[in-house]
Formats: structure tokens, sequence, C-alpha cells
């Protein structure tokens, strides 16, 4: 099992909207996450996309299934094995999430500061270090507010690496970007996921740009999923809610081998 | 299923209960990440700054004006039975016992409990609360525990500034604008003020200080879960102004309870 970095079994997530009705976001989805590779979780908006890492996170409690993580069941955990766990994650969130009355610098700082004992030298040493890996010399003094969509992007991705996490998570990482920001922030993510060798979990709607970094694909489509060994493989598929798929989200062309048939 | 009154309340008392049962267990983790390690000093110290030295110009005004006032309102009623000697009785009894410590939480709940929900419920629609958990950083031993214990030392602090204050106010205006014999007024105080008396503003003004640090930042925590509230900036202003309404009542109510069973 210690190629699997995150199983899910049968998971279950109801929402109860505010007129009293139910929907069910994921109805008995099972899939499972390779460690050390790059995964692709897709689908519209709505889907339970987010919903799932904040499931794997603890930030939710499923209504049902389990969820391990390296084979370990952390479905109903809490406490300090909550905490121990979420050490075990970075997360980039959507909206960046930065401290937005600290620098730059404290916001990288912070985990380092209040989760490890190193001393201060050594945390300005390191956060200067990321910063720079990252191109953002020189703003260490600024706050998130006076930083492009972009850089705070790149300082979320700085924070969340201080701690050499085993797991990143990227919740729709290039929301809001334009298309060159997008294939420079997803070329740091290859590149830095070569460096800290960790499991990339990448949950977005950048269908087909964010294929291209997926060693594995999952679609999550109205409750269910389908999983995919390869970015090629959901071209070929035939599935009908799959080809519809494709067909919104890349176009014609990639199904343009199915056509032809 | 909305529309059955008996459905509706039911579902209203489901929530309030849920409500009151997140509440309980927001301020024992607050309470309790008090005495968790890391301690963050400084953030303590930046708290008791903000909510205490911040809010001193604020208390005083209010003091000095109550206090005068008092004095004035006093000196009239008691002139008529020949007994502006129990100005200084009444005024200090009065600020000591009541207007002290409800005052002085009231206006800790507009000036300071409005600040901090509003800074929570804004960390929490922004994922800034999320992204502590998920750094697996306590969110309440990093800024909910510091922002009660600097709530609960500053409001007694703030409490004495008042009363001190006031009663200086009723002084003024009793002795120096309307006549009262100086002694008379001092003496007064003297023989009136009890230890029992002074033990009941310090334990109202630290219960206030709970209540009013509790429901601001618990509202602002649980920006998401309150009912009616809405989304984004507009449930932040709606949480807040919740939470100063909710907190000020709960002071007056337990004013008056605390008044019925100590005194």
């Amino acid at each position: 099992m210690k190629n699997v970095a995150i199983e899910f079994r049968d998971v279950v997530k109801t929402f109860t909207a505010a007129d009293g009705r139910k929907q069910t976001v994921l109805d008995a989805v099972s899939f499972t996450i390779p460690a050390g590779k790059t995964t692709v979780i897709a689908g519209g908006s709505g889907q339970g996309k987010s919903v799932a890492l904040k499931l794997v996170l603890g930030l939710m409690r499923v209504d049902g299934g389990r969820i391990l993580v390296d084979g370990k069941d952390v479905t109903d955990i809490g406490g300090a094995g909550l905490e121990a766990l979420r050490a075990r994650f970075g997360v980039l969130f959507q909206g960046g999430a930065l401290f937005d009355s600290m620098t730059v610098f404290d916001n990288v700082a912070l985990p380092l500061r209040e989760r490890t004992k190193t001393p201060e030298g050594e945390i300005r040493r390191r956060v200067l270090e990321t910063l720079g890996q990252l191109e953002l010399s020189g703003h260490e003094e600024k706050y998130p507010a006076q930083l492009s969509g972009g850089m705070q992007k790149r300082v979320g991705l700085a924070r969340a690496l201080q701690l050499n996490p085993e797991i990143m998570l990227f919740d729709e990482p290039t929301t809001g970007l334009d298309p060159i920001m997008t294939r420079d922030i997803y070329d740091l993510f290859s590149r830095t996921q070569a460096l800290v060798g960790y499991t990339s979990v990448i949950v977005s709607h950048d269908i087909p740009k964010v294929l291209n970094l997926a060693d594995h694909v999952i679609i999550l489509n109205h409750g269910s999923v389908d999983v995919f060994e390869s970015p090629e493989e959901i071209q070929w598929s035939t599935k009908e809610n799959i080809r519809e798929f494709v067909k919104t989200t890349m176009g014609q062309i990639y199904q343009s081998h199915l056509t032809e048939k | 299923m909305q529309q059955n009154p008996i459905g509706k309340l039911g579902s209203t008392g489901l929530y309030i209960l849920g409500d009151l049962g997140r509440m309980g267990l927001f301020c024992m983790r607050a309470l309790r990440g008090a005495f968790r390690r890391p301690f963050r000093f400084m953030e303590l110290v930046r708290q008791i700054h903000f909510i205490g030295a911040g809010s001193t110009a604020v208390i005083f005004f209010t003091a000095l004006s109550t206090g005068m006032v008092l004095g004035l309102q006093g000196y009239y009623s008691l002139k008529q039975f020949g007994a502006e000697g129990m100005l200084g009785s009444a005024v200090s009894l009065t600020i000591i016992m009541e207007l002290g410590p409800v005052l002085t939480a009231l206006m800790v709940a507009g000036r300071a409990g409005s600040a901090m929900c509003a800074e929570l419920g804004i960390m929490r629609i922004s994922e800034q609360i999320d992204a502590l958990d998920c750094m697996a950083v306590d969110p309440f031993r990093y800024m909910i525990s510091p922002k009660f214990l600097a709530t609960l030392i500053v409001v007694p602090l703030l409490t004495s500034i008042f009363d001190l204050v006031g009663i200086a106010g009723g002084y003024i205006v009793g002795v120096n604008m309307k006549g009262v014999n100086p002694g008379i007024f001092i003496d007064g105080m003297h023989t009136s003020i009890t230890n029992h008396d002074l033990r009941l503003g310090f334990i109202k003004s630290v219960v206030f200080a709970l209540l009013v640090v509790w429901i601001c930042t618990g509202r602002g925590y649980f920006v998401r879960e309150i009912r009616g509230a809405g989304f984004g900036s507009e449930s932040v202003s709606r949480v807040t102004t919740q939470a100063v309404v909710l907190s000020s009542i709960s002071v007056l109510i337990f004013d008056y309870l605390l008044t019925a069973v100590l005194l």
C-alpha cells in the first residue's frame, strides 16, 4: 500500500441548502492518489473538487465512507492526531489565504516560527532562500495586498513548502491568472516537485492545460468519479459523460479520433 | 416544510442548541489555548495595548461625564431631603457596583469587541483560519486565547479607571460646583463602601469581560455557521453588529443576575 498516498472509500458528502433541500456532492466516491506523482482532480464548478481536499484535511467531515492516508484511516481523527496529519500536508489555497496584516516575510516564516524551534537567523536564511527560488526576492517587506495575483500564489507556495510537506494540495491554483502567469505557475510546480519530491494533488478546472502536469487524472461529475491512469486515456474514453466533458472543456479537436470512426 | 410553523420552531430550537454547544466548546478551547505552549507573550502585550490603552480615552470621557451627571442629579435629588452629605456615598456606590463595570464592558464591546469580531470574520471568509489549521497551528492558541487573556486582564483595570474618574467627576460637581463639604463627601464614601461592594464590582467586570470577548470572537470565528448572516463581506458586517448587540444585552442581563445573587 506504500505507493498509495490517499484513498477515498465510498465517501459521501451531503450539504443542506438554506431552503432545507439536501444536495449530495460526493456520492459513494472511491479513488486512490498514488504517492510521488501528480494527480489532477478535475470537474466543473460545484462538483465537489475542493470539498474532497477539505475532507482530506479534516476541515469538513464525511457523511459516509472512509478516507485513508498512507493506508491509515483518518476519517474520524481529531486533536493531536489531526494536527500530526496536517503537518504532513502543504496546502495552496484558491485565494492564497495569506495573512493580510503580515508582510510576505512573516507569512512565509510563520510555519517555521510556530511549528519548529528554528532560531530566527536560520529562519531568515531559509525564508529568503525560498523566496529567491520563487523569484520573490526584494518583495519580502511588502504586504499581500501590494502583490499581483501570481505573486500571491507564489508566496502561498513558499509558505506551504517551508515544512517540507510529503503531500502538496493545490486548490484551483491558476484561478484569476492570465495564460502566461498560469504557464509560469505550472512550470514552478514541476520544478518544486522535482526538487522536494512531494506527492502533488491539483484541483482544477483549467482543462486541458493542467493535464500537461498530470500523471493521473480523476474527474468528478455529479457526485460520481472516473479515474484515468494518464491524461491521454480521457480522450479515448467512450463513456458518454466523459466525451461530453472532453467536448466542453477541451474542444472538438480532442475528440476527432472518435468522430472519424 | 419550511412553511410549517411547528417545523420552523423545531429547526430554530435545534439551531439555537447547536449554536450554544458550538459556542460552549469554543470558550473551552479558547481558555485551554491560554495554557498551551509556545505562549505568545508579545501577541498578549499587543492585544492588551489595543484593548486597554486604546480604550483609555473613551473610558475616561464616559466615566467623567457619567460621574458629573450623577453628581448633579444626585445633588438635586438629595437636596430635597436635606441629605446632600450623602452625595459621596451615592455617587461612589452607584459607580463601583453598577455603572463602572457595565459601562466599561459596553464601551469595550463597542470599540474592541467589534474589531475582534470583524478581524476573525474576515480571516474566516478569506480562508486564513483554514490556512492556520492546515499548517497545524492551533488558531486558538495563536490568536484567540491571547484576546481572551488580554480582555480578562484589561477590563477590570479599565473598570477601576472608570470608578476613579467617575467618582472624581461626582466630586468636582458636588464639592467644587455645588458646595458640598469635601470632608463629608469623602467620609460618606469611606463609611458606605465595603470590601463586599468592591468585590462585587470586580466579579462583575471579570464576568462581563468574558462575555464580551467570548461572544465577539465566537461570532467572528463562526461567521459561516450563523443563520441568516449571508455571505462574504456582508456576512462579516452583519455578524459584527450582532456580536456587539448580543454581548451588550448579555452584559445587562448578567448585571441583574449577579446583583440579585451576590448583593
